[in-house]
């Protein structure tokens, strides 16, 4: 599942081209150096966009050991996705559980779908009709933070919504 | 303390049994796999003889031969310089007292001729002590292209004799192996024979694909992909590499695994969160619940004779193992020691099960009666995971991963009393490895 990036950005995308021609082959002044039109351009996402949700609502919750369970927090996250999923209807969503790398392959498969589906039934809860969701386990397989350490995997233990276009299955 | 070499007269191998160093005459060369002692037994292998055409052959089987029953840490091989009888033929008298005066224990002979397209390789055994041959003299004979088959045969019947246990040289393993970094991990799966030689590749790294495992005659490979975008149980012809999904699942299938008879197929099924263990007919596809839990209940695994299934559950809290018939029912646990079990698998003898256990902060491979008693690990390390036996179930394959960022998988073999660990030499990172029966 792609994030797709709609931003109004061209001018920030120009403005990068220039300034990563390589310079010496560049005899000319740059002319947007120090002038008008220098620096970067900001950029946001439009409300309406994959991209905003991910920004702005959070996609992800995180877990504890070897739990699915819902922490205060993470049902906090997901009211505002729920939020976003009832008034961009147009979009559906998957739903990925991840686990950390402490675990054997299976069970972490088995885990992940279990806080996956907790966070499915959490936006089902929440007025998210249950035909716009669907849900994958990726088990150890796709950690967001390598190292071995439980820094990174606090953040493994993770469920993420990703949305997309189309109105689910 | 755990290996043990004898001129005993023990009969077949009891196991984990304590054997005693005797020294009789009156029985079988025999290195016993035991608790015992940790000195390989000598022996020597003479230099084989070109019987035609063998040339690059000829030290190449010698060369594998050796490495095989070396590779077990049952054997020590004593260098050829140190030889004093130099045979003239294959069929020349052994003069045992050349071999004694070296101390070879064991003494094996062998030719090879190329013919035909066909490396044939001949051998004997002797027990140099007892001054007498063990067995008869064998020939073996394969394609060029698999003359390393044809020296795991030989070898094969080398450590059958010498050890009573099966052979298992001339098998295959199925593999994961893994590229790129460690949150966008490539996989695809390979098969190679039992010491690393002769990869083959089975699918392409497009897909994310896991645990493989061979049919019981090894023509078909189970495993998990994601082509789909969701792990969805497979099944491939190892021959054609035809694919198939084994079914539309409402939910996720995964961890597939053969009956010993090849007619049924256990696996993993998740619906609205929770895992059960499922059993498809592996003919009509029809299938049937052989767990309802609302705990994780995955990674089955057949008793031998196909009447139990042992596997991995959570229903007591933390994961443990559990052993149910073959139709379901009540389960019995079996595990009981701190921290955490995973992957069970039932030895091809029946007599043990390997798992994975995770305690106080580490991985260990190990083996326990089918009771759970005797539980013995073989192994420890920062992450060890999902054992697979030889076909003569006694050494277990496994993956081990190096912590970090860098962290990567190997795999690596060991034998049921924890000696002989060593790495399987493959090149790049593998994980999932699944041994293969005996090719015929």
């Amino acid at each position: 599942m792609k994030s797709f990036v709609k931003i109004a950005a061209i001018g920030a995308i120009l403005g990068l081209a220039a300034c990563a021609r390589p310079a010496q082959d560049m005899q000319v002044q740059d002319p947007y150096a120090g002038g008008a039109g220098a620096g970067t351009v900001g950029s946001s996402a439009l409300p309406g966009t994959a991209e905003y949700f991910k920004a702005n609502v959070g996609d992800t919750v995180l877990f504890a050991v070897d739990q699915s369970t819902l922490s205060p927090d993470a049902r906090t996250v997901l009211a505002n996705q729920a939020g976003w999923l009832n008034q961009n209807q147009a979009f559906s969503a998957v739903v990925e559980g991840h686990a950390d790398e402490q675990g054997t392959r299976e069970y972490n498969i088995a885990l992940g779908a279990r806080r996956a589906n907790s966070v499915q039934e959490y936006l089902i809860s929440q007025g998210v009709a249950p035909g716009r969701l669907r849900t994958v386990s990726y088990g150890k397989e796709r950690p967001l933070a390598i190292c071995s350490t439980e820094d990174c995997y606090s953040k493994n233990r993770r469920a993420v919504t990703v949305v997309s276009p189309g109105a689910g299955m | 303390m755990l290996r043990n070499f004898l001129l005993t007269s023990v009969m077949a191998l009891a196991g984990l049994g304590l054997a005693a160093p005797v020294q009789a005459q009156d029985g079988p060369l025999r290195i016993e796999i035991t608790n015992g002692v940790i000195e390989p037994m000598p022996f020597a292998i003479a230099a084989f003889h070109d019987e035609g055409g063998a040339g690059e052959y000829l030290a190449q089987v010698q060369n594998l031969i050796a490495a095989d029953l070396t590779g077990t840490g049952l054997f020590r091989e004593i260098p050829a310089s140190a030889h004093i009888a130099r045979p003239e033929s294959f069929d020349a008298p052994v003069s045992y007292e050349d071999w004694k005066a070296i101390n070879a224990q064991a003494l094996v002979t062998g030719a090879v001729r190329v013919e035909g397209g066909k490396v044939l390789v001949k051998f004997r055994l002797f027990d140099v002590f007892a001054g007498q041959p063990l067995g008869d003299g064998m020939q073996f004979d394969a394609g060029t292209g698999n003359w390393r088959r044809a020296a795991h045969k030989a070898a094969d019947q080398v450590y059958a004799r010498l050890t009573g246990e099966g052979p298992y040289f001339d098998s295959r393993v199925a593999f994961v192996q893994e590229s790129g970094p460690k949150d966008a991990r490539r996989k695809r799966i390979g098969i190679m024979d039992y010491d690393g030689a002769n990869v083959k590749w089975l699918t392409d790294d497009s897909a994310l694909v896991l645990k493989p495992r061979f049919s019981p005659d090894g023509s078909r490979l189970l495993y998990t992909s994601y082509a789909s975008g969701f792990p969805q149980a497979m099944v491939m012809d190892v021959n054609s590499l035809a694919a198939r999904s084994l079914g539309q699942q409402q939910g996720m299938s995964f961890s597939p695994r053969f009956s010993p008879d090849g007619r049924w197929i256990l696996y993993s099924l998740e619906q609205g969160g929770n895992t059960d263990i499922y059993q498809m007919d592996a003919a009509s596809g029809a299938q049937r619940a052989l767990t309802n839990a609302p705990s994780i209940e995955t990674s089955p695994s057949y008793s031998p004779d196909g009447r139990q299934i042992v596997f991995e559950s959570d229903r007591s809290g933390t994961p443990q193992l559990y052993i149910m018939g073959a139709n379901g029912g009540e389960p019995k646990r079996i595990s009981f020691g701190d921290g955490r079990y995973g992957t069970p698998v039932w030895s091809p003898r029946g007599d043990m099960i390997a798992f994975t256990r995770q305690v106080n902060g580490k991985f260990h491979i190990g083996v326990m009666r089918t009771d759970g008693s005797e539980e013995k690990m073989l192994t420890e390390s920062f992450l060890d995971e999902g054992p697979t036996w030889a076909p003569n179930g006694r050494v277990v394959m496994f993956t081990r991963v190096t912590p970090g960022g860098n962290g990567q998988p190997f795999l690596h073999s060991v034998d049921i009393t924890g000696r002989n660990m060593r790495p399987v030499k493959i090149s790049g990172a593998a994980s999932d490895p699944d041994w293969g029966p005996l090719l015929p």
